[in-house]
């Protein structure tokens, strides 16, 4: 069931323009839950398959987003330029912060994380070029070769889809290569990664980087999205977010990270309906599913 | 840079230095003897001041207020341990930081419900109003000097008891070797309580103390929190002399950085891009120092476990 | 047992001077001993005499204070401990320490990938790399493991979880053998099963061998080394050790030495 939920969400979501969820409310909340789901599943990577558990996640996200944002304000709005920009600058800040963070473990690393998440945010918010506290409103949606495709709201929607599902099963690639399985027997047990003859560092790191890449490719869609970037959707309570995504979805799973953040999305649109003190209802339901469901909507660990 | 203003800016950074203390001894505490990482402990101290402004509003004093207000903050403290913080102790910091995050949800949340969104203001006490002379011709506020007192006096204080009584030996012995503890036989859940409940009631106090010079608003807890964070990284988890050696660091980096910066950029960039660069970049020293550190110290500069 | 005259080589591996202090305690004092191609060296000694702590200095993940290590000709005392792994000294642990999550012929290709090929390949799917299954096998059926490949290692019986310790040790295609005891936890038939194994092991590799089954030490061991309170006592063959008055005297009490 969990196995396949995933692509069923992800045919869902190829089918819902068809099925009369084709107005603004809908491509709108659509788009932003196949952003954090993109995000999400970077960290579930990071989470699930290397162990290490960031809380400055949304950082990565930001350096993308402001990728897009100040090419955009240097004229520079070529998908072609832009997209790899973005995933080059967030893999770069993942590298540069990573080698320091990586050093560190366990609650080091999740503090120092945060730390550096913070210092993304506080840049962000001094870009004054760039709109500082404000934000930044881009001219226009990125173009390809030259086409301004992306202001199709359909082609916009299949985009996000098909790099959504195209991180999915390059992530579970990963997980299962030579490489994923370092990975992985680093997180489960390092001693015994060291005495196969593996230095966890290196693998981390460069896992680090990937997540941190494939956050960035999020980064572009959520400004493309919303044509506008702000530290505000930086910020580390966003970071936190994306961990409970995880979370919901079983950690150690990637399709779970998909799920948790469609679940969260629909969770928090609905409540915020119910009363703009809707976080009065989400914080207690988050503390109630940690300390009951350790698993996960999932309800199971995936080894 | 005049060197009055240095002094001036030297104070600022010393009094924010022990603010952080105040908050990141309890979260250093609460690390090291319970290995729990609580998030929600910047909002205790945001609780500290929103207290703080509501019984002065109500009491009309700050003098009343202070001590209805740790009252307030050890009860709220007390409250979250048994219903959400103790069942977490035997969980992984995954669960821990996902947990406390919801916590900060709910009462970032919960102030806005009953206070509102508005900042709202802690007028300071009579008794500490106005300015002293510190040389010839710098006034420098009463208020902020009594932060800087009350924050070493706490210090010492605190110094004095985890170094010289046998509760402090018991939270040392705690911080380095958790088990060891607790196979001595030690009322372990009595010592988290009592940790615990100091850790909330310092946080409670760095926030009335707080309260008359920063606007008491919702999400004042989640900047000093991960200032907080911070220091403790520097200091060594565990460590209350690491803690306040770092904070002192930490609150002068950050607000002599803040003044100097832009000054020091004048040196190679025009002034409108100095400004901008200066603010960029001091906003970002305390990340860079706190990396420094760790490049070269992984534990910290006061590591607490051996091996 | 008579020491096998055949061993005439330079030794493989030289501890010189290893000196190890915690606090004020030397946990290891000047330990000097060497290790030849084809011989099991067991150490032996009270508890806390520092076998372990000599272990881990050995195989890099405690750094010793002074001394050196030489494996191969070539000072390794500075080397991290996977470092030492992929220069062929190999370990296994006191307590099992293996990839739970994982089949045992998993466990065991991924021991031997640091010896077929880079681990920076992200694509194809390392269950269907023929070379690391291969490799994988080939040390599963070394320890007798082979049909109990793809059962989840966690699953496995203690016995066998010792064995899969082993595998994962040869995975890794060392020529040094460090076994922090290896029958640790294992029933009768079990420990049988494993002297058998390492005896069929011996002249493939040389083994540094800390165990607490003395049965075993003296069925296995071509040379034996006496450890007490972080210095050595004795080394000699078996037969040698066993007459030794010293060590007689720092038994007293301990573990019987079988006659």
């Amino acid at each position: 069931m969990m196995r396949w939920s995933p692509a069923l969400l992800l045919a869902l979501l190829a089918a819902a323009p068809w099925l009369g969820f084709s107005g603004s409310y809908e491509f709108t909340l659509m788009a932003r839950a196949m952003v954090l789901a993109l995000a999400a599943l970077s960290l579930g990577f990071l989470v699930g398959g290397a162990g290490l558990v960031s809380l400055g996640h949304a950082a990565m996200l930001g350096v993308g987003g402001y990728a897009v944002a100040i090419l955009d304000a240097h004229g520079v709005t070529e998908a072609l330029l832009v997209l790899p920009a973005a995933v080059a600058a967030a893999a770069l800040f993942a590298l540069l912060t990573g080698a320091i963070a990586i050093r560190t473990s366990g609650v080091h690393f999740i503090m120092i994380t945060l730390a550096f998440g913070q210092m993304a945010f506080f840049t962000a918010s001094s870009l004054a070029a760039y709109g500082g506290d404000d934000g930044y409103t881009l001219y226009a949606r990125t173009e390809i070769a030259g086409h301004r495709l992306l202001e199709n709201r359909l082609a916009f929607h299949y985009l996000c889809l098909a790099l959504l599902a195209g991180a999915w099963l390059l992530l579970r690639a990963i997980l299962a290569s030579r490489f994923g399985r370092v990975l992985r027997a680093t997180r489960e047990n390092a001693q015994r990664a060291e005495a196969m003859g593996f230095a966890p560092y290196a693998y981390r790191l460069a896992a680090y980087a990937i997540a941190g890449a494939v956050a960035g490719l999020a980064g572009f869609l959520m400004a493309n999205a919303t044509e506008f970037v702000a530290p505000s959707a930086i910020a580390w309570q966003r970071s936190g977010e994306l961990l409970f995504m995880v979370i919901l979805g079983g950690v150690g799973s990637l399709p779970g990270a998909i799920l948790g953040a469609a679940a969260f999305v629909v969770a928090e649109e609905q409540l915020a309906t119910l009363t703009e003190h809707w976080r009065l209802i989400f914080g207690p339901l988050l503390i109630l599913a940690v300390i009951f469901l350790p698993h996960g909507l999932a309800g199971r660990h995936r080894g | 840079m005049s060197g009055t203003l240095l002094l001036v800016q030297a104070l600022n950074g010393l009094q924010l230095g022990v603010l952080l203390f105040l908050v990141a001894a309890g979260l250093t505490l609460v690390f090291g003897v319970m290995d729990f990482i609580n998030l929600a402990h910047g909002v205790q101290y945001m609780l500290g001041a929103y207290l703080g402004a509501h019984f002065a509003a109500i009491m009309g004093s700050f003098w009343l207020a202070l001590p209805l207000a740790l009252l307030g903050s050890l009860a709220i403290g007390l409250l979250l341990e048994v219903l959400v913080f103790r069942h977490l102790y035997a969980r992984d910091h995954l669960a821990q930081v996902l947990a406390t995050f919801g916590v900060i949800l709910v009462l970032n949340q919960g102030v806005k419900a009953v206070w509102g969104t508005a900042p709202r203001e802690l007028p300071v006490p009579a008794l500490l109003d106005g300015g002293i002379t510190i040389m010839p011709g710098l006034q420098y506020p009463v208020f902020r000097i009594a932060i800087i007192a009350a924050g070493l006096a706490t210090a010492g204080l605190l110094w004095l008891v985890v170094e010289r009584t046998k509760v402090g030996m018991l939270i040392r012995a705690g911080a380095t070797n958790p088990r060891m503890v607790a196979a001595l036989g030690v009322d372990v859940r009595r010592l988290f309580t009592l940790v615990f409940a100091t850790g909330a009631m310092l946080a409670g106090f760095a926030g009335v103390m707080a309260a008359p010079i920063f606007s008491v608003e919702p999400g004042m807890g989640d900047t000093v929190l991960i200032l907080a964070f911070v220091v403790i990284v520097i200091g060594g988890i565990g460590s209350i002399r690491g803690a306040f050696i770092a904070a002192l660091l930490v609150g002068l980096i950050d607000t002599l950085g803040r003044s100097l910066m832009p000054d020091l950029m004048r040196l190679i960039l025009d002034a409108s891009s100095a400004r901008q660069a200066g603010a960029a970049i001091a906003s970002m020293l305390v990340y860079v120092a706190m990396a420094a550190v760790l490049a070269f110290r992984p534990a910290g500069l006061f590591p607490v476990r051996g091996g | 047992m008579a020491w096998r005259g055949a061993i005439v080589a330079e030794p493989l591996l030289i501890l010189d001077g290893l000196r190890k202090h915690y606090g004020g305690l030397a946990v290891t004092d000047g330990v000097s001993l060497d290790l030849r191609m084809g011989e099991i060296h067991a150490i032996i000694g009270p508890n806390g005499a520092g076998k372990t702590t000599l272990i881990h200095q050995v195989s890099g993940t405690v750094a010793p204070d002074a001394g050196r290590v030489i494996f191969g000709g070539r000072d390794i005392t500075r080397l991290s401990f996977p470092a030492r792994v992929r220069a062929g000294l190999a370990r296994s642990f006191q307590i099992t320490s293996i990839l739970s999550g994982f089949s045992a012929l998993e466990n065991a290709a991924l021991a031997a990938q640091r010896r077929h090929g880079s681990s920076f390949r992200f694509f194809r799917a390392a269950a269907r790399d023929a070379t690391l299954n291969t490799a994988g096998m080939a040390a599963l059926e070394a320890v007798g493991l082979a049909e109990r490949a793809t059962m989840q290692a966690g699953a496995l019986s203690h016995g066998e979880k010792r064995q899969l310790e082993l595998a994962l040790a040869l995975a890794t295609e060392p020529r040094a053998l460090l076994l922090d005891e290896p029958l640790a936890g294992a029933g009768q038939e079990e420990t049988a099963r494993l002297i058998a194994i390492l005896r069929a092991l011996r002249d493939r590799y040389a083994i540094l061998l800390v165990e607490h089954d003395m049965d075993a030490v003296f069925a296995l061991a071509d040379r034996v080394t006496v450890l007490e309170q972080g210095r050595v006592l004795a080394t000699g063959t078996p037969a040698a050790i066993r007459a030794d008055a010293a060590v007689r005297a720092a038994y007293l009490g301990e573990e019987e030495i079988p006659c």
